[in-house]
C-alpha cells in the first residue's frame, strides 16, 4: 500500500480491495490443489507423481506393481482427498454461518446439536439394532444431526423473539447437553456402542467410499447454494434486527434458510467423518481477519480455508505415526489450536 | 408495571456500615426458595439408602440431636457424598456465573477454560496407559489428585497464555477453547488406542460421579470452596459496575482489570475444586447461571442464585440417580439430562410471553 486510501477516489479503493480479495481466493485455490496432489502421493506407501498419474489415468495394465498402485490411489487416496475437501468446505462455511447467525464469536459447527444428534443416533442404532458397519449407520447419523438441528431451530422459533441469536445459541446448548447425556448413558451400559463411539468421536476422512461421498456431497452442495443465497441478508442481519428489518430483510425467512444451510452442511460432514470440532470456529476467525466482516467474502474464504486445513491435517496424520495413522479430527486440534491461539494472543481478532 | 407512571422506579437500598446493596425482593425470595429446596433435597438424599432414615430423624441428627445409630450412618457414611454434591454444585455455579459474566458470553463456561478437559486428559492417560510410571503415580497420589493437578495446570496455562497487559474476556475464551481442543483431541486419541476395558473406566470417570466419596476427598473441596467464596464475595461488589463497560467502571473507581483477573482466577480454582470432589461433571457450570438468570429475572448471571441452582441441580440429580433410576448412572449424566431440557423449557416460556 504505497498511498493512503483517502487520497484515492472511492471507486479505486473498492477495486483495489476487490482485486486483493480475488487474488487471495486464487491463492487459496492453488494451495488447495497443491495439497490435493500431495494427498494422492502420500501415505503408508509413498508414491512418485508419475505413479500417481498412472494410478489415475493409465489404462489397466498387466503389470502387478502398477495395478497395485492403481488400487491404492483409486480406492483409498482419491476418496479421502475428495471427502477432506468437501467436508472441509462444509465445516468452514458452516462455522462462518453459525457465528454470523448467533452473532457469537465462540460458536462452532456443533452448536446446533448436529454433533450430539449424530453421536446419539449412532450409539442408539448400535445398541438397539446391533449394527457394526459404519456404512450402515452413516445415514442414521445424518438423520440424527438433521433432527437435532430442526428441534433446536424449532424451539428457538417458538413465540416472540423468534430465532433471536441468543435463544438459538442457548437452545442449541440445551439440546446438545441432553443428547450428550443420553449418548453417555447408552455407551456406558453397552460396550459395543462405547467401542464404536470412541472411533466415531475421533473424526476421520478415511475409510469412506464414493457410495457415501457422492450423496453427502449432494447434501453439502444444496447447503452451499442456500448459504450463498442468504449472504447479503446475513450482512444486514449483523447490523442488528431493527436495521435489517428497516432495510427490507425478511428476517424469519433468511434465518430459516441460513439454519437449514448450517444443518445440511455440518450434518452431512459430520455423518461422513464423525464430529470434527474446532475447525469451523477457527477458520471463521481466520477468514474474518483476512477479508473483514463482509460475509459475501468471508464465507468463501472460510470454506476454502476449511478444505485446506482438513486436507493438510489428514496428510500430516498419515505421516506422523507411520505405519498407523492419526485421525484428521485429532490433528486439526493438535496442529490448528496452537496456531490459532498464537493468532489470538497477537490480537489478530479484535473485531471478532 | 404501570405504563403511565413517569417517575423512574428506584429500588430501595440497604446499608450495613461499609457495605451497601440494592434491596430486590424477587431475587431474595427466589434465592431463599432455592436454598430451602436444596436443603430439603440434601436431607432426603441423606435419608435414602439401604438403611432408610426418615426426614425428621435426618434433620434432628444434622443438628446433633439424633440417635447413635443414625448419627453413625449419616455423619460417617452419607454426609460426605451429600455435602460433596452441594459444594461441587456451588463451586460450578459460581465458576460458570463468573466466566459468563466476564466474557459477556452465555456460551462461556469453565469447560472452555481448559480445566475440565485438562483433568480428563490426565485421568484418561493414567487409566489407559498401563505402564509402570502411570500405575506408580495413581498409587502414590491417587487418580483424582493427579487429574486435579492436570486440570489446574491446564487452567493456569490458559490463564497465563491469555494474559497480555491484563485479561480480556474474548481473548481468554478463544485461547481456552484452543487449549481445551488440544486436550480433548489427546483424550480422544488415548481412548482410540486404548484397550476397551480401560475405555469404560475412563469414560465413567469423564462423566463425573459422587459415588463412594470419603471425608478426605470432600474436605479439600469444602474448605477450598469456602475460601474462594470469600474472595469472590469481596470482589463481587467491585464487579457489579463492570457490566456497564470498562470505561464507566473505571470512572466509578473500579480497577477493572485487577478485579477481572482475580475473579477469573477464582473461576479457574473453583472449577478445579469441583473436579477434585466429583471429577469433571459437565454442563452444570454452563446451565446453572443461565437458569438462575431466568429464574431471578436478572440481566446478568446472579452469583448467589447460580450457586444455589448448581447445588440443587447436583444434589437433586444425585438423589434421582440413586432413588428413582433402575440402573446406576453417574450423577453427571443425570445433571445434563435434567439441566439441558430445563434450560430449553425456560427459553420457550420466556419467548411465549
Amino acid at each position: 500500500m504505497g498511498t493512503i486510501a483517502a487520497e484515492r477516489p472511492a471507486s479505486q479503493v473498492t477495486t483495489h480491495l476487490r482485486r486483493r480479495r480475488v487474488v487471495g481466493l486464487g491463492a487459496l485455490v492453488l494451495i488447495l490443489v497443491a495439497a490435493g496432489a500431495v494427498s494422492l502421493a502420500v501415505g503408508a506407501r509413498a508414491l512418485s507423481p508419475g505413479e500417481v498419474w498412472h494410478g489415475l489415468f493409465a489404462a489397466p495394465e498387466s503389470d502387478q506393481r502398477l495395478t497395485e498402485i492403481r488400487l491404492i490411489v483409486e480406492t483409498v487416496r482419491v476418496p479421502r482427498t475428495v471427502l477432506a475437501i468437501v467436508a472441509g468446505v462444509a465445516l468452514g462455511v458452516g462455522g462462518a454461518l453459525i457465528q454470523g447467525y448467533t452473532r457469537n464469536p465462540i460458536a462452532d459447527t456443533g452448536l446446533l446439536g448436529v454433533n450430539s444428534g449424530a453421536s446419539f443416533t449412532v450409539v442408539t442404532v448400535i445398541a438397539v439394532f446391533g449394527l457394526t458397519d459404519p456404512f450402515q449407520y452413516i445415514w442414521f447419523a445424518f438423520l440424527g444431526a438433521a433432527v437435532a438441528g430442526v428441534v433446536v431451530f424449532g424451539v428457538a422459533s417458538i413465540g416472540r423473539g423468534a430465532g433471536n441469536p441468543l435463544t438459538l445459541a442457548l437452545a442449541g446448548q440445551g439440546v446438545t447437553v441432553f443428547l450428550a447425556a443420553m449418548t453417555t448413558a447408552i455407551a456406558l451400559s453397552d460396550q459395543k456402542s462405547l467401542n464404536a463411539l470412541r472411533f466415531w468421536n475421533a473424526g476421520s476422512v478415511a475409510g469412506v467410499g464414493f457410495g457415501v461421498i457422492w450423496p453427502v456431497t449432494g447434501f453439502i452442495a444444496a447447503g452451499l447454494v442456500l448459504a450463498l443465497i442468504t449472504l447479503p441478508a446475513l450482512n444486514l442481519l449483523n447490523l442488528g434486527d431493527d436495521v435489517a428489518r428497516g432495510l427490507g430483510v425478511n428476517i424469519a425467512l433468511s434465518r430459516t434458510i441460513g439454519i437449514t444451510a448450517i444443518t445440511l452442511l455440518a450434518g452431512a460432514a459430520t455423518a461422513a467423518c464423525g464430529p470434527i470440532a474446532f475447525l469451523g470456529l477457527m477458520v471463521a476467525h481466520v477468514a474474518r481477519y483476512l477479508t473483514g466482516p463482509d460475509y459475501r467474502w468471508l464465507v468463501p474464504y472460510a470454506g476454502l480455508l476449511g478444505a485446506v486445513v482438513l486436507l493438510v491435517c489428514d496428510i500430516v496424520g498419515r505421516l506422523v505415526v507411520r505405519p498407523s495413522e492419526l485421525d484428521a479430527g485429532v490433528v486439526v486440534a493438535l496442529l490448528g489450536a496452537p496456531f490459532f491461539a498464537a493468532l489470538v494472543w497477537r490480537g489478530k481478532f479484535k473485531n471478532a | 408495571m404501570n405504563r403511565t407512571d413517569v417517575k423512574p422506579s428506584v429500588a430501595p437500598g440497604v446499608r450495613l456500615g461499609q457495605v451497601s446493596f440494592v434491596w430486590r425482593p424477587w431475587i431474595v425470595s427466589v434465592s431463599l426458595l432455592l436454598a430451602a429446596a436444596t436443603f430439603l433435597v440434601f436431607c432426603l438424599s441423606i435419608g435414602v439408602g439401604d438403611f432408610p432414615i426418615g426426614l425428621p430423624q435426618v434433620i434432628a441428627t444434622i443438628f446433633g440431636r439424633g440417635e447413635q445409630v443414625d448419627e453413625f450412618v449419616i455423619m460417617d457414611l452419607r454426609m460426605p457424598r451429600a455435602l460433596a454434591g452441594v459444594v461441587v454444585g456451588i463451586a460450578l455455579g459460581v465458576s460458570g456465573a463468573l466466566t459468563q459474566s466476564i466474557a459477556r458470553n452465555p456460551l462461556a463456561s469453565p469447560d472452555v477454560l481448559g480445566i475440565t478437559n485438562g483433568a480428563g486428559t490426565v485421568a484418561v492417560f493414567l487409566v489407559t496407559v498401563s505402564g509402570g510410571t502411570a500405575a506408580a503415580i495413581v498409587n502414590s497420589v491417587g487418580l483424582s489428585a493427579a487429574a486435579l493437578l492436570g486440570g489446574l495446570g491446564t487452567g493456569l496455562l490458559v490463564y497465563f497464555l491469555a494474559w497480555r497487559r491484563g485479561i480480556d474476556g474474548l481473548r481468554l475464551i478463544l485461547i481456552g477453547i484452543s487449549v481445551s481442543a488440544v486436550m480433548e483431541a489427546l483424550t480422544t486419541w488415548l481412548l482410540v488406542t486404548a484397550d476397551i476395558r480401560d475405555v469404560a473406566q475412563a469414560q465413567a470417570w469423564l462423566v463425573g460421579s459422587l459415588d463412594d466419596r470419603s471425608w478426605d476427598e470432600v474436605q479439600v473441596a469444602v474448605w477450598g470452596t469456602l475460601v474462594l467464596l470469600v474472595v469472590v464475595t469481596t470482589a463481587a461488589f467491585q464487579f457489579k459496575p463492570m457490566h456497564l463497560g470498562d470505561d464507566i467502571a473505571a470512572g466509578l473507581g473500579v480497577r477493572h482489570s485487577a478485579v477481572r483477573a482475580v475473579l477469573l482466577l477464582c473461576a479457574v480454582l473453583l472449577a478445579g475444586v469441583a473436579v477434585s470432589a466429583a471429577g469433571p461433571v459437565p454442563f452444570v457450570a454452563l446451565v446453572a447461571p443461565q437458569v438462575a438468570m431466568r429464574l431471578a429475572r436478572c440481566p446478568t448471571p446472579p452469583l448467589v442464585a447460580s450457586a444455589l441452582v448448581g447445588a440443587l441441580l447436583l444434589t437433586g440429580s444425585d438423589l434421582i440417580a440413586r432413588a428413582a433410576l433402575p440402573v446406576g448412572l453417574p450423577v453427571g449424566v443425570v445433571t445434563a439430562a435434567i439441566g439441558g431440557p430445563f434450560l430449553v423449557y425456560l427459553l420457550v416460556r420466556a419467548n411465549r410471553r
